[in-house]
């Protein structure tokens, strides 16, 4: 990080970061561009490690019913489907945006470990589902103790 | 109609050369606006934020949006695999319509925030008078 000081009242560093945080921006989105071509990875999603035996999957899915939402998980396999549907314009509206995703999406995961499917907890919280995956039991290391 | 495939997570323009005082990243919320009979419509995707977490500012004819998203991890969840950025939600629009103040509703349900902005008594028409003089 650079020290920035202000030189007669106008700050050159300032300046120069400003352009160089706007060429990353452009940079970012360009990138973006070329990478975001992976049809079908939707919803995107965070994995987190908590400890050594356990998983938390995160999807950001606002507005879906926990109804809509079906998770299965066989082995190290965790599979997550649902839809979302749209506020379809009806008689007499008319749109000045739709920006807003609407529809069906799946996705399947292969997973480190294979997990102990009755003790998966899944909780959906201000349109966030986190999905907690705990190792199996069979899975975990087992010290034998020598007689 | 949007395919799904394509939905990423956009981080915010910068338009403003100040600067927030939170270091989070700043996304912007895909929005959904329609005018139904004498209202404006307007949906915005806001995952993670909750209806105390979200501000919303109406200053002359500029509609600011910003939410606050806030995870409920424990602390020593630790990121291994990461698709989308967390951070907060902020955009704005300039309204075409005058937007009588007094009627706007705002809900925030399942990461979603609804707002209705009625128009005002259709912009009546004024009569100035001119005095002589």
């Amino acid at each position: 990080m650079f020290i920035t000081r202000d030189y007669n009242g106008f700050n050159l560093w300032s300046d120069v970061e400003d352009r160089f945080r706007h060429l990353q921006h452009e940079m970012n989105r360009i990138s973006d561009k070329f990478t975001s071509h992976s049809p079908k990875k939707f919803p995107k999603v965070n994995a987190w490690a908590e400890g050594e035996d356990e998983l938390v999957f995160t999807a950001e899915l606002p507005g879906v019913n926990s109804d809509d939402v079906e998770i299965t998980v066989t082995g190290n396999h965790l599979t997550l489907s649902g839809s979302r549907e749209g506020e379809n314009g009806k008689d007499g509206e008319s749109y000045h945006r739709r920006e807003r995703w609407n529809g069906e999406f799946s996705r399947s995961f292969n997973l480190p470990f294979n997990v102990d499917s009755d003790k998966v907890n899944a909780k959906f919280s201000k349109g966030v589902l986190y999905i907690t995956l705990p190792k199996a039991e069979s899975e975990k290391p087992k010290k034998i103790s020598l007689n | 109609m949007a395919d799904t495939g394509e939905i990423k997570k956009k981080e915010s323009e910068i338009t403003q050369k100040a600067e927030r005082t939170r270091s989070a990243r700043v996304y912007t919320p895909y929005v959904d606006i329609f005018e139904k009979g004498n209202d404006i419509i307007m949906y915005a995707d806001m995952p993670g934020v909750d209806e105390k977490a979200v501000e919303i500012t109406l200053e002359k004819r500029v509609l600011s949006l910003y939410g606050k998203a806030d995870y409920e991890l424990s602390g020593d969840c630790e990121l291994c695999g990461g698709e989308y950025g967390v951070g907060d939600y902020s955009r704005s629009f300039t309204l075409s319509d005058e937007i009588n103040r007094d009627g706007i509703q705002a809900s925030l349900t399942g990461g979603v925030l609804k707002l209705t902005l009625p128009k005002a008594e259709a912009a009546k028409a004024k009569k100035i008078a001119v005095s002589a003089g």
